[in-house]
């Protein structure tokens, strides 16, 4: 219908030349690739150049004069930080990753269990730590934390509980970090999983239930294998995130004490923003690269699967 | 659910005039709101505890009394934020930059969805997938290059980028845009084609097409973009940080941080309230608008 349209005028345009402009702007793809142009301006100078730049950025010198080739790549791995650095940060994404899904599909089971007047309330209130920035609630965490004014020490302490270094020690402070990603991430897999849980059709609940299988077979055989897709591709949205993730270790350790709790974007951040070191920073991030690629591609395939499907 | 029902077996039978499966049922529900009020406690302390500390003076803070109780409650901190000049300045920045992104977010995606959802052209598939990719592409991967080029625009144009508030302008869209368009497309793409065949046979414009018919039809999803727009860009962080240093070009997550936290007393009644009086303004539209919301976030993994 709409080609036809279009092709008309075309057959046309051989006899007034002069109004040819006006008819290639006129045409379909020209204005679809018009209305699209923004777009892919602000992608290719804002994301995709400066990715690529990035790349040269990471093989020049500290004052950008010369380039150094892979020097700035093989100077990281002869660094002890630099180690400490891929450890802290793989330790970090897979732990906070695992828990907040489990911690979210759990929650979701909850409140997919109460009678659904209530269910809005609950799931409003659950959601709360995703809605305030994080460098907001993560304020609120780090006074929680406090070396002298914790509350938690505080509310320890009646039990007799000696005070806790939240933040003062390695282990605790890795520990702390990774408790305020979970605490900011699970409510935004328990709404993914609460979605999912709703769109199990609950004749295959009813069948189990006269099967007579146990609530374990029942999640195992039934919810699990349903929600497969969808648990796979939060726990991959997740990991990137949570992978990439600046704010929680910035505000809440600076990525100390020592270095010992520095990712890759905290450390690059400090390396070449505060440190005035560009390339190796440039370098630094490049890392966070191929796990996020991989992540990516799963994503990807996943989405094109699904569209096929459709 | 196993466990749950042998409990119920070993009680008395309260109220007779249930049967079995009810009383499964009953117990199953005690329990979900038994640890639904444990999860709802764990997952408000921090807000909640925002708000006890805020209302404090700092002497109180300082007598190291029980943190979980305010024995002289007082407004002051409020009051005294809500007339500082460098607070309301991170207010009016932050507010500014996210009602502008917002607007130059939906100005960039809605008709590049549009386009892309049904006026196919030469690479429009690709481009797809590339919006998409662009989306899992991280801040963090980018903040050093882009400082970088700032940098080299500066030497160039003599136009300093860096250090003035606007260019947040420039960097925030990069992180809204993809994902918008993303579940544009998505809503755009469940809407009729008969719809917009009607419209352009009577002669209407792809962009009266868009204008008249897509807009309307897809309000909800273009709210929930809105709003997504909105919390990221309230919320950014990471850009603020890197490109703005001076008290006056800060937003208010830059600016709380860096300046309320001086040296090493903390004034924690303030930056406790100033960080509450930050967190508002998303809150306030979650409370309102929640469906939205919740459609916007679930949207990126279900739609497309």
């Amino acid at each position: 219908m709409v080609d036809a349209t279009i092709s008309a005028p075309a057959s046309r345009q051989m006899a007034r030349p002069q109004s040819s402009l006006r008819k290639t702007m006129q045409r379909k793809s020209t204005i679809a690739f018009l209305m699209a142009l923004p777009l892919i301006l602000m992608i290719v100078i804002l994301v995709l150049y400066p990715a690529i730049f990035s790349i040269h950025l990471a093989m020049l010198n500290k004052s950008m004069e010369r380039f150094v080739g892979w020097n700035n790549f093989t100077f990281l791995f002869g660094r002890q930080t630099f180690w400490m650095v891929v450890q802290q940060s793989c330790v970090f994404a897979i732990t906070a990753v695992l828990f907040k899904a489990i911690i979210g599909f759990i929650v979701a089971h909850f409140v997919h269990n109460i009678p659904s007047k209530g269910q809005r309330k609950w799931r409003g209130m659950l959601l709360v730590p995703w809605v305030i920035p994080p460098a907001m609630s993560c304020l609120a965490w780090l006074w929680l934390f406090d070396p002298s004014y914790s509350a938690f020490n505080w509310v320890l302490a009646l039990f007799g509980v000696g005070p806790i270094p939240w933040t003062g020690d390695a282990n605790w402070a890795r520990f702390s970090v990774i408790l305020v990603n979970i605490w900011i991430g699970a409510p935004f897999f328990m709404i993914m999983y609460l979605a999912a849980l709703k769109s199990v059709p609950d004749q295959l609940y009813e069948a189990a239930k006269i099967d007579g299988a146990s609530w374990w077979q029942v999640i195992w055989f039934i919810t699990l294998p349903m929600m497969r897709n969808i648990i796979a591709i939060t726990a991959l949205f997740s990991l990137i995130v949570t992978f990439a993730n600046f704010d929680i270790v910035r505000v809440l350790t600076a990525g100390g004490p020592i270095d010992m709790t520095h990712v890759f974007a905290t450390w690059s951040f400090r390396v070449g923003i505060e440190g005035g070191d560009l390339p190796l920073g440039a370098t630094v991030s490049l890392f966070m690269v191929p796990i996020l690629s991989v992540a990516a591609i799963f994503i990807l395939r996943d989405i094109t699967k699904r569209g096929s499907e459709v | 659910m196993a466990n749950v029902s042998a409990i119920a077996t070993d009680l008395p039978v309260a109220r007779p005039k249930y049967g079995s499966m009810n009383r499964d049922r009953i117990w199953a529900l005690r329990w979900s709101y038994f640890f639904l009020v444990l999860f709802a406690i764990f997952f408000l302390l921090p807000p909640i505890y925002m708000l006890i500390t805020s209302l404090k003076t700092s002497a109180e803070i300082s007598a190291a009394t029980n943190p979980w109780w305010v024995f002289n409650p007082t407004l002051d901190n409020y009051k005294e934020l809500l007339t500082s000049n460098s607070y309301l300045t991170y207010f009016r920045n932050s507010a500014i930059v996210s009602v502008v992104v917002v607007s130059i977010t939906m100005l960039i995606s809605v008709p590049a969805a549009f386009a892309l959802a049904r006026m196919k052209f030469w690479g429009s598939a690709t481009l797809a997938t590339g919006v998409f990719l662009t989306y899992l592409i991280p801040e963090t991967l980018l903040f050093i290059p882009l400082f970088k080029m700032f940098a080299i625009f500066n030497e160039w144009t003599g136009i300093a980028l860096i250090n003035r508030w606007w260019v947040l302008l420039i960097l925030y869209p990069t992180l809204t845009v993809p994902f918008c368009t993303w579940i544009m497309i998505g809503y755009f793409a469940s809407i009729p084609k008969e719809l917009d065949e009607a419209a352009l046979i009577d002669g209407a414009t792809w962009m009266q097409t868009l204008t008249k018919i897509f807009i309307p039809v897809a309000l909800p999803g273009l709210i929930a973009a809105t709003i997504f727009a909105f919390t990221v860009s309230w919320a950014q962080f990471l850009y603020p940080l890197a490109f703005t240093t001076s008290a006056d070009q800060l937003v208010l997550p830059v600016g709380i941080i860096t300046s309320l936290i001086k040296g090493d007393v903390f004034n924690w009644g303030q930056i406790m309230t100033g960080a509450l009086l930050g967190a508002a303004p998303p809150l306030i539209i979650y409370a309102f608008l929640m469906d939205y919301y919740i459609a916007g976030l679930t949207a990126g993994a279900t739609k497309g």
